[in-house]
């Protein structure tokens, strides 16, 4: 842990070398998610609801994914940039030293400008929370917090099994956007939106849905059952496929040599 | 001209070559416009007199923008120019019998229109095939048609003519990662990307179609689904003209200042 | 202890085919070519030797590198380093070996190399003491107690590149792999890199396994000699040993006045103007002091020098030898 620390220090030091580039890089990531924003601002001026879901609601919904991704994106970023990490050989780098691989490709690197998306995120669920109608129980905010927690776990393995996807195809891996990327710009509306088959292949195939459309339902009062509040803790199930094919990926690597 | 058309023959070749990243692209945009369509469906179903456009104008809409999004994407850029800027191995290339700003051009529309190439018929294939009114149509009539792809066209051009304008920022600022991931949002965002630009608030929307953003992909795209007609189409691709000249006319101005500086200063 | 018994390995490489027609027929179907990377590979290294591992690119070379430290699993065959199979227990292995790649950085870019070296302390969990000396040590033979402080951005490829050296050695591993460690750099710095290696090599005892094309590298700094062509290890044996074998040609430079030397069945001449002349014998059929004395017989000599196969040449020569 000691040494996570040195190497985030070390990182921040690195990237605080470029100050001009990193904040307007914050600013751009900041205006990105903006962008995003008012599309669905947009749209609420135009219709007062959709499938029972009010602006607010889903400025709540949308901030917690956001926040979740951003803060994953920040300190996964190694797992984002791996296919790089691969081209360059500094897989080689790090297979020579004596260290966990996942540890070493962790702190391989951390984007700190992904601050952006996150003031973002935070300014979203500054401005939902009083106007949500939502009555904020302990349990409630609970609920919040193991949203973005699980969040961050699911997201997380994405990252991980993208890297490890990476190993057999390079190329190819631009379909992983559609859960990565993608689970972060549709995610914006809870997945009921989109129809029950959308609903079912994000709770029982890419589970997204299990931190983010059931335990919202018991937040903003749609639903009183209370174990939904749990669902998102099963990220780290979803963590153990995405893992093992990661470590097969290094195995793979190691017998291939590329 | 030759040579410019050897240069765009060279790059479309490489660009052929990404066979398996093409059909990992076909599957994104394939899911990408498809969830897009749901988001919309649901909103239709809410309030179907609120919706600017039709539900199956909107479908050949987001089709059409995903089938040609390699075309339109603002986020993709040529890293190779920006490393060349940077480095100051562009003085190199200076050495060389070659207007830069064009080849620069040329290269870019030969990336953009291999992948494109590689990606586009599936999609539209597919997307043809789906139930109605989630279906993409051919356009209503034959003038439509010419006249899309006349202004797909024109809007092609003015996209490559605004990113031209980025990388040549990039003399300036020497910092590209920020202005590219700030140009990026303004563009997609303004351009209709985000969400089509008649979902607009209405006192916006005059703005809008005026910026140089709209006669990208906006333009082509509300032609095709037929959103717009008649005059309006002839003064729409009127305006692509006109941006494309004045974008780049101030391309080429800004690009011998930046390289007079370049000479000047020794890179 | 260094040990590799019949090791192979194979890759499976896809083919590509230029043209908008294959492009677009692979997009469905793929071919595939098979390469023998390595092929019945089989060497030992003793503790505290010095090994130069040379072949033309793509030869091999860095397949075994990568697998001696732990990056590669062979197909078939056995390696024992130090009592452990690399691949099967990397993190216990690679504590023990050091690894130079001489066209990649190990050190962070944009931070003061110090700050680097005392993150890999970290990452070894090397002791503060042996950290402190092994540090002094090494800043001092390196010549690099000036510029630790500077990012490495800014640093000269000589300068950084001995900072690399000092980096894979902070840890004191019993095994050192270089690879293409002098490549770019000056005349100056090369001699200091490889003065450092021998060093390293007599005072700590360290196993050194060096790859390179400069053949003055193996000049300087190995006795002994593994060449490896189309994956097969085609010699293994000391310089000299070598030398000898390709020894039979010397070239002979003389400068003389008088009249021209004339080319005899047992004296080639390689070149002759302006009274400058290289001859080349057959040490077989005309031993150097015959030859010298000959020309000698034959011309007013001015100058003379007699010179064997440079290493160059040598390698050139076993090249052609083994058709690699």
């Amino acid at each position: 842990m000691k040494l996570y620390f040195k190497y985030l220090s070390m990182l921040l030091k690195c990237q605080m070398q470029y100050k001009v580039s990193f904040t307007l890089t914050v600013i751009g990531q900041f205006l990105v998610s903006f962008t995003t924003f008012l599309g669905v601002y947009f749209m609420f001026s135009r219709f007062n609801s959709v499938n029972s879901f009010t602006f607010p609601e889903v400025l709540l919904c949308f901030s917690i994914v956001l926040m979740a991704f951003s803060i994953t994106e920040c300190f996964v970023r190694g797992f984002d940039v791996f296919p790089q990490l691969i081209k360059s050989g500094d897989l080689d780098r790090i297979l020579v030293r004596p260290r966990n691989e996942i540890f070493q490709v962790l702190t391989s690197n951390v984007d700190f400008t992904r601050i952006g998306r996150l003031m973002q995120a935070v300014l979203m669920l500054i401005y939902a929370v009083p106007v949500s109608g939502i009555i904020w129980s302990p349990d409630k905010v609970i609920t919040i917090v193991v949203m973005i927690i699980g969040g961050i776990v699911m997201f997380s393995a994405l990252f991980v099994l993208y890297a490890g996807i990476s190993f057999f195809t390079i190329e190819g891996l631009e379909f992983m956007n559609i859960f990565t990327d993608g689970g972060r710009e549709f995610g914006k509306y809870p997945f009921s939106i989109y129809g029950e088959g959308v609903l079912k292949f994000f709770t029982y195939i890419i589970p997204l849905a299990l931190f983010q459309y059931y335990p919202f339902l018991y937040l903003t009062g749609k639903s009183g059952n209370i174990g939904l509040i749990f669902l998102p803790l099963m990220g780290f199930v979803f963590m153990i496929p995405c893992y093992s094919i990661f470590k097969y990926g290094i195995k793979r690597y190691k017998s291939t040599g590329s | 001209m030759r040579k410019y058309i050897s240069f765009f023959k060279i790059r479309f070749i490489e660009g052929m070559q990404y066979r398996a990243a093409a059909w990992a692209g076909i599957a994104t945009q394939f899911a990408w416009g498809g969830m897009n369509l749901l988001m919309f469906w649901a909103f239709y179903q809410n309030g179907e007199n609120s919706f600017p456009m039709t539900f199956p104008e909107l479908s050949n809409y987001i089709w059409m923008q995903q089938a040609f999004l390699a075309m339109f994407m603002a986020w993709f850029f040529d890293n190779e120019i920006f490393d060349g800027i940077m480095s100051g191995n562009i003085a190199y290339e200076l050495c060389r019998p070659i207007d830069l700003y064009n080849m620069w051009f040329v290269k870019n529309m030969a990336i953009r229109l291999s992948r494109m190439i590689l990606r586009c018929m599936p999609i539209l294939i597919v997307a043809a095939l789906l139930p109605y009114p989630f279906n993409l149509t051919l356009p209503s009539n034959t003038l439509n048609g010419v006249s899309f792809l006349v202004s797909i066209f024109l809007g092609f051009l003015v996209l490559i003519a605004f990113s031209m304008l980025i990388y040549i920022s990039a003399f300036y600022t020497l910092s590209p990662k920020g202005i590219r991931i700030l140009s990026t949002s303004v563009i997609e965002f303004f351009a209709g990307a985000v969400i089509p630009l008649p979902f607009f608030p209405e006192t916006l929307q005059p703005i809008m179609y005026a910026l140089p953003f709209a006669s990208m992909q906006n333009t082509p795209f509300l032609i095709y689904t037929g959103y717009i007609t008649g005059f309006e189409v002839m003064r729409s691709m009127l305006l692509q003209v006109t941006w494309l000249i004045i974008l780049l006319t101030s391309g080429k101005l800004l690009m011998k200042h930046a390289l007079k500086k370049v000479v000047v200063q020794g890179g | 202890m260094i040990e590799l018994k019949n090791v192979n390995k194979t890759f499976k490489i896809a083919k590509r085919n230029a043209g908008f027609s294959e492009a677009v027929k692979a997009l469905f179907k793929r071919e595939y070519t098979y390469v023998n990377a390595l092929q019945d590979v089989s060497f030992a290294i003793n503790d505290g030797e010095m090994v130069g591992y040379i072949g033309p690119n793509g030869a091999g070379k860095s397949s075994t590198i990568k697998i001696m430290s732990g990056i590669l699993t062979p197909d078939n065959g056995e390696c024992i380093i130090n009592g452990r199979t690399p691949w099967k227990d990397r993190i216990a292995h690679v504590k023990d070996i050091g690894v130079v790649f001489g066209q990649r950085s190990q050190l962070w870019w944009d931070v003061p190399v110090v700050d680097s070296f005392e993150l890999i302390r970290d990452i070894y969990k090397i002791e503060a003491y042996s950290y402190k000396k092994m540090l002094n040590e090494l800043t001092e033979l390196l010549d690099i107690g000036e510029i630790i402080r500077t990012p490495a951005r800014q640093l000269s490829l000589g300068q950084r590149m001995r900072c690399e050296i000092a980096a894979s050695l902070l840890h004191n591993p019993k095994i050192l792999f270089l690879d293409e460690p002098t490549i770019g750099l000056d005349a100056v710095s090369k001699i200091a890199v490889r003065d450092f290696i021998k060093t390293i090599n007599r005072e700590h005892g360290t196993t050194v396994i060096l790859t390179t094309h400069d053949m003055q590298d193996i000049e300087a700094l190995t006795e002994r000699i593994l060449l490896i062509g189309k994956g097969r290890i085609l010699l293994d044996g000391t310089l000299s040993e070598l030398k000898k074998r390709n020894s039979a040609y010397k070239t002979v430079t003389v400068d003389y006045v008088g009249k021209k030397l004339e080319e005899t069945d047992k004296i080639i001449i390689k070149k002759d103007l302006d009274g400058h002349a290289e001859i080349l014998i057959d040490t077989a059929v005309l031993s150097v002091s015959e030859a010298i004395s000959y020309i000698s017989s034959e011309v007013d000599v001015k100058d003379i020098s007699v010179m064997g196969e440079t290493a160059e040449e040598m390698v050139v020569s076993l090249y052609k030898e083994f058709k690699i």
